[in-house]
């Protein structure tokens, strides 16, 4: 390769590998920042403002969700399996809004730790399948989690599964 | 030197027209097959998603636009290290045609992520998610691209300028890619998975994998026009364009 283009070739490598560095600095100095929501550790540690507006993301627990009744106030908790935080969010939630589904709430935390949403997203995970397959799983996970929850009740721990690893395997939580 | 005769032709632009002029139909035609079969097969002949049923099957848009979005950026980015390093006029050319055709497929990708996204999130559009943002930066360094270009006097100037840009720009790709894995976001993660299995059934796939070179095509091909209009631009005052132009009349 003649020597100019050789140096030219170089201070592109130069280019493209400063930018990577730089951004990747960034990035991991705004790693917290970067997050879309406090997850309900985090809440729970006392992370998370109070009085100023956040988003919490955790799996919506199994039968949490009340709705207060003449009115469109619904109650629910979140949790990541670690900890829970109570929400109450007045409005027509997502139709994805599912119990034991990711959900994302924006709005305050207040004084005695209940979150007061203005918005609720609904997360959805990357799993796609036909009504029919999700059935038939459904039937196989119910023998599975039989089984880990006599194993469960034997170690007597509880069985952690983090948040992002899909709605579909946390059927064993309670 | 006979191994890199193929990359000196490429940088003749007599030779690289009558090649596009001679290809595109081709490409173009395969394209919108490619796409007839994929969307109809999405469309008609899939089943419903368990949980989010119909309105899933926009995936067999939204997915291929935006991986085309990445790959072409990527395209345009090794034409601007050639351009760089090689002084190749044809590589200008390439960094200028591929801009607008990858803004255009970016916005797409967005459009349908936003459709999307109101009856499965419930929001069409969710600020500060890192999946979200990266992408609509993604949508401006193209726009940036655009404009640098002819922000400058000379011309040379200009596709120096979009060219180190792009070259720049390269490190939101990867971040773009990762973004759901490195941070928590709405947006869900890849379903298709090359080291693991795919967390999407096989025959919802399959038509994914048709849609996804049908639209790597209809790319191909709106570059390949747009290379045409940059070369005729650049060849204006060349004899061998005056004697087509007269041949095509």
């Amino acid at each position: 390769m003649h020597p100019l283009r050789k140096q030219r070739l170089i201070v592109v490598c130069i280019i493209v590998i400063g930018a990577s560095v730089a951004a990747m600095l960034i990035a991991s100095a705004l790693k917290q920042n970067l997050n879309l929501f406090y997850d309900p550790s985090s809440v729970a540690a006392g992370d998370a403002p109070i009085g100023r507006k956040i988003r919490i993301g955790g799996m919506v627990v199994k039968d949490s969700l009340e709705r207060v009744p003449d009115s469109l106030t619904v109650l629910f908790k979140v949790t990541d399996y670690h900890a829970e935080v109570q929400i109450e969010y007045t409005g027509i939630l997502p139709d994805m809004f599912a119990e034991q589904e990711g959900a994302i709430a924006t709005g305050q935390l207040n004084g005695s730790g209940i979150f007061i949403a203005e918005q609720v997203l609904a997360k959805h995970d990357e799993n796609y399948m036909p009504p029919e397959v999700a059935e038939s799983l459904k039937a196989k996970k119910k023998i599975n989690s039989a089984t880990i929850e006599r194993n469960s009740e034997l170690t007597n721990e509880p069985i952690l599964i983090p948040f992002t690893e899909g709605a579909n395997e946390q059927s064993n939580y309670n | 030197m006979a191994n890199w005769q193929w990359f000196h032709r490429l940088g003749s632009p007599k030779w690289l027209h009558g090649t596009i002029n001679r290809w595109l139909p081709w490409v173009l035609v395969s394209a919108l097959v490619l796409l007839s079969i994929g969307v109809v097969w999405g469309l008609a002949f899939t089943p419903p998603d368990y949980k989010q049923g119909n309105s899933f099957r926009i995936i067999y848009i939204h997915v291929p636009t935006a991986v085309v979005a990445l790959a072409g950026y990527y395209a345009m980015a090794i034409a601007g290290a050639v351009s760089i390093i090689w002084r190749m006029k044809v590589a200008d050319m390439a960094l200028r045609a591929i801009a607008p055709v990858g803004a255009a497929i970016t916005l797409l990708g967005l459009f349908t992520g936003a459709v999307w996204g109101k009856p499965t999130w419930g929001a069409y559009w969710v600020w500060e998610d890192a999946r979200l943002t990266s992408m609509l930066v993604l949508f401006f360094l193209y726009l940036g691209i655009m404009a640098l270009h002819d922000a400058f006097q000379n011309r040379q100037g200009g596709s120096r300028a979009a060219a180190i840009i792009a070259l720049v720009g390269t490190v939101n790709i990867p971040i773009i890619y990762k973004s759901v894995d490195w941070w928590s976001s709405l947006h869900q993660s890849a379903s298709i998975k090359f080291t693991e299995e795919s967390t999407i059934a096989a025959e919802m796939m399959y038509p994914l994998m048709v849609t996804i070179p049908g639209v790597y095509l209809l790319f191909a091909a709106a570059v390949m026009l747009q290379m045409r209009v940059q070369i005729a631009h650049s060849e204006r005052h060349s004899r061998w364009l005056e004697k087509y132009a007269i041949n095509r009349a």
